[in-house]
């Protein structure tokens, strides 16, 4: 069986494996446990996308949090019923075409889909002008305008009712929209990361001069993996705006942004299965680690429970990782069928990779 | 509007401008030295404020001494900072110190947080910051007058350090060409403490001043003056110092003339400044004063 053909049908296995797994929790798990869950896929979705232009273009931006936004709005403007949207702009009526008409159920999908593209376009506006800059000038300048948007959407109330945000968008996003998602991200991403285009970003990622001299067009493929990654934060946004009903400019704050940083560097800055299986793993140990912010007991002594120590354990981790793990649990690795196979298969075969598999050179 | 109003709009855009440029020269000497972005220098100026706040109101020092104390233990702060966390990744990818400073930053408004608490907390300001002027139609505050006054001061001493002194020679040599300044002899890592005390101590003035302006401090309050004094040091060119002040007035002065020409701009205020930002970073990367860097292969 060619090697190709056999890793698409073990893909195809374990996307339905994925599923089935799925059917189960949602049969058997409670609702909270769910809600985490979906979470979780939807971090997949964002830090995936996220990756692809600061881990494998190599291009640090700082603005996911903006481009997010723009997909979380364009789904709560296109599937919030439209008695709803009366009862929410009461001070200002909504502007046109979102006031008379609303997206039903079967075309989530479809509205996800146009969030994605709002945040593309967000990104392509952003990006044609920025990314021209490097390094930290670039992100000043992708935090400057994620900024801008939450400026917008905390002023343009006609658009997004303000800083009260909106309220009462339909729960549409069940755990098998988010992993067929999250699915989705993580193979379109794959793959452009290891077509040619992202063999080019990689180069840029690595010398930037000296891919401009090997003939590169830089800019286009900085471009690329940036309205990309927009495009996959649009439907992250989307998604989080159906799974808690709600949106609002607080929502989409720079520490959106913040998490995010930190699920790509621990799982490793170039490395998309890292950064899916981090995501997941860092949504359900920060719900799991909600206990040090609650009053705590141990025999005598009382705790009392104090906000934002998550955020504390969280942002020492950051830095600490910079320090000593700067590779991250995958470094620039990704989690393959080569070494699956290696690993379970049949050890008599021949030419298995060692773990992890390297798919480049670094 | 009329002259009044705006000599009354420029006087409050100088003495905001005037806390900008304070807290600028701490990016841009950071900046030209390391070439890299102290995000944890708004957090620097929070700890400013807060070190005095707690030297008034719980040891009850006098206020002048209680603002010297702060100073000095936020220049040490900003110095543990460099020492604890930026050395260690200063032969690193320039990606991972700016991952750092973000994860710094983080971790001193979520210190912040946890420690004092989310409340805002009402800081005492000294009698003569608080009294007030008429010329006039004008009313000034003792603030509007004693902020530009003190800045200018701690300006010409900052000036006279870089400048005049031999520790300051060396920091303009270290920005220049750190590698040729090791050969030199120069303890660079001596030198780059030096820079972040200077730099941690003019936040530090910064954030008390700031506090007797604005008299509420809570653990986010570095969080906006901090991102508009960057864009202060970008409008002045990054890595000059006469242009992180000048930025600081503009930025200052915009911010103030912003909401003064049009009321319904409020909201926008600091969208207004983001948009300055982003202008300038893609149209004069190198802001007013500021030289071009040549990109190193």
């Amino acid at each position: 069986m060619p090697d190709k053909f056999r890793k698409t049908i073990l893909t195809v296995i374990f996307i339905g494996f994925l599923f089935v797994v799925a059917w189960l929790a949602d049969n058997y798990l409670d609702e909270y446990v769910m809600r985490v869950v979906r979470t979780g896929l939807i971090y997949v979705i964002a830090a995936v996308g996220y990756n692809l232009i600061n881990g494998i273009a190599g291009q640090f931006s700082l603005g996911p949090n903006g481009f997010m936004a723009l997909g979380g709005y364009m789904v709560a403007l296109l599937m919030l019923p439209v008695e709803q949207k009366e009862f929410v702009w009461f001070l200002q009526p909504l502007i046109w075409p979102f006031r008379v008409f609303s997206l039903t159920k079967p075309f989530f999908p479809l509205a996800v889909a146009l969030g994605g593209v709002a945040g593309a376009l967000g990104a392509l506006v952003v990006g044609v002008p920025s990314l021209r800059l490097r390094g930290d000038y670039l992100a000043i300048a992708t935090f400057g305008f994620s900024q801008i948007i939450i400026v917008l959407a905390n002023n343009l109330i006609p658009v997004t009712n303000g800083a009260l945000g909106i309220k009462g968008i339909p729960e549409y996003a069940n755990v098998y929209r988010c992993l067929a998602w999250a699915i989705v991200t993580v193979i379109i991403t794959s793959n452009l990361a290891n077509s040619s285009y992202g063999r080019a970003m990689k180069s840029v990622r690595d010398d930037e001069v000296a891919a401009e001299a090997m003939g590169i067009p830089i800019f286009r493929h900085k471009l690329l993996a940036f309205v990309v990654s927009g495009f996959f934060a649009g439907v992250a946004g989307g998604l989080m705006a159906s799974l808690i009903t709600t949106v609002s400019p607080s929502l989409f704050s720079f520490s959106m942004t913040f998490n995010l940083l930190i699920i790509i560097v621990l799982g490793g800055l170039g490395s998309t299965t890292g950064s899916a299986i981090t995501a997941f793993a860092f949504t359900l140990l920060s719900e799991a680690l909600r206990f040090v912010e609650s009053p705590i007991t141990i025999g005598p002594i009382d705790i009392p429970g104090i906000a934002g120590m998550r955020m504390l354990v969280f942002s020492l981790l950051l830095v600490l990782l910079m320090i000593f793990y700067r590779r991250g649990l995958f470094g620039k690795k990704e989690l393959s069928w080569d070494w699956v196979v290696s690993r379970f298969g049949n050890s008599n075969r021949q030419g298995v990779g060692t773990w992890p598999h390297k798919t480049e050179q670094s | 509007m009329n002259a009044a109003v705006f000599f009354q709009q420029l006087i409050n855009g100088m003495s905001l401008g005037s806390l900008y440029a304070l807290l600028a020269i701490g990016y841009t000497m950071v900046y030209g030295i390391l070439r890299f972005i102290n995000f944890a220098h708004s957090d620097i100026f929070m700890v400013g404020a807060y070190s005095a706040f707690f030297f008034i109101v719980i040891f009850r020092v006098p206020w002048p001494l209680a603002a010297a104390f702060a100073v000095c233990l936020t220049a040490l702060v900003g110095v543990t900072i460099d020492r604890v966390a930026y050395r260690p990744v200063r032969d690193a990818p320039r990606i991972s110190a700016l991952i750092t400073a973000v994860g710094v930053s983080s971790f001193i408004e979520n210190l912040g947080l946890v420690t004092v608490g989310a409340r805002p907390k009402a800081f005492e300001s000294p009698q003569f910051m608080s009294r007030v002027f008429h010329i006039g139609p004008v009313t000034i505050t003792g603030v509007a007058i004693w902020v530009p006054i003190m800045t200018f001061v701690l300006l010409a001493v900052m000036m006279y350090v870089v400048y005049r002194t031999k520790i300051g020679m060396a920091m303009r040599s270290v920005s220049t060409d750190i590698e040729a300044t090791r050969l030199m002899g120069v303890d660079v890592d001596k030198v780059i403490s030096y820079t972040f005390a200077l730099g941690s101590a003019l936040a530090a003035a910064g954030g008390i001043l700031w506090a007797c302006k604005y008299p509420k401090i809570s653990p986010l309050m570095g969080v906006y003056p901090g991102w508009k004094a960057f864009t202060a040091a970008v409008v002045g060119g990054i890595g000059s110092i006469p242009g992180a002040m000048i930025g600081g007035f503009i930025i200052g002065l915009i911010e103030v003339m912003t909401v003064a020409i049009s009321p319904g701009l409020s909201g926008y205020r600091d969208g207004v400044i983001f948009l300055v930002l982003v202008v300038f970073l893609l149209v004069r990367p190198t802001g007013i004063l500021g030289e071009t860097l040549k990109e190193k292969v």
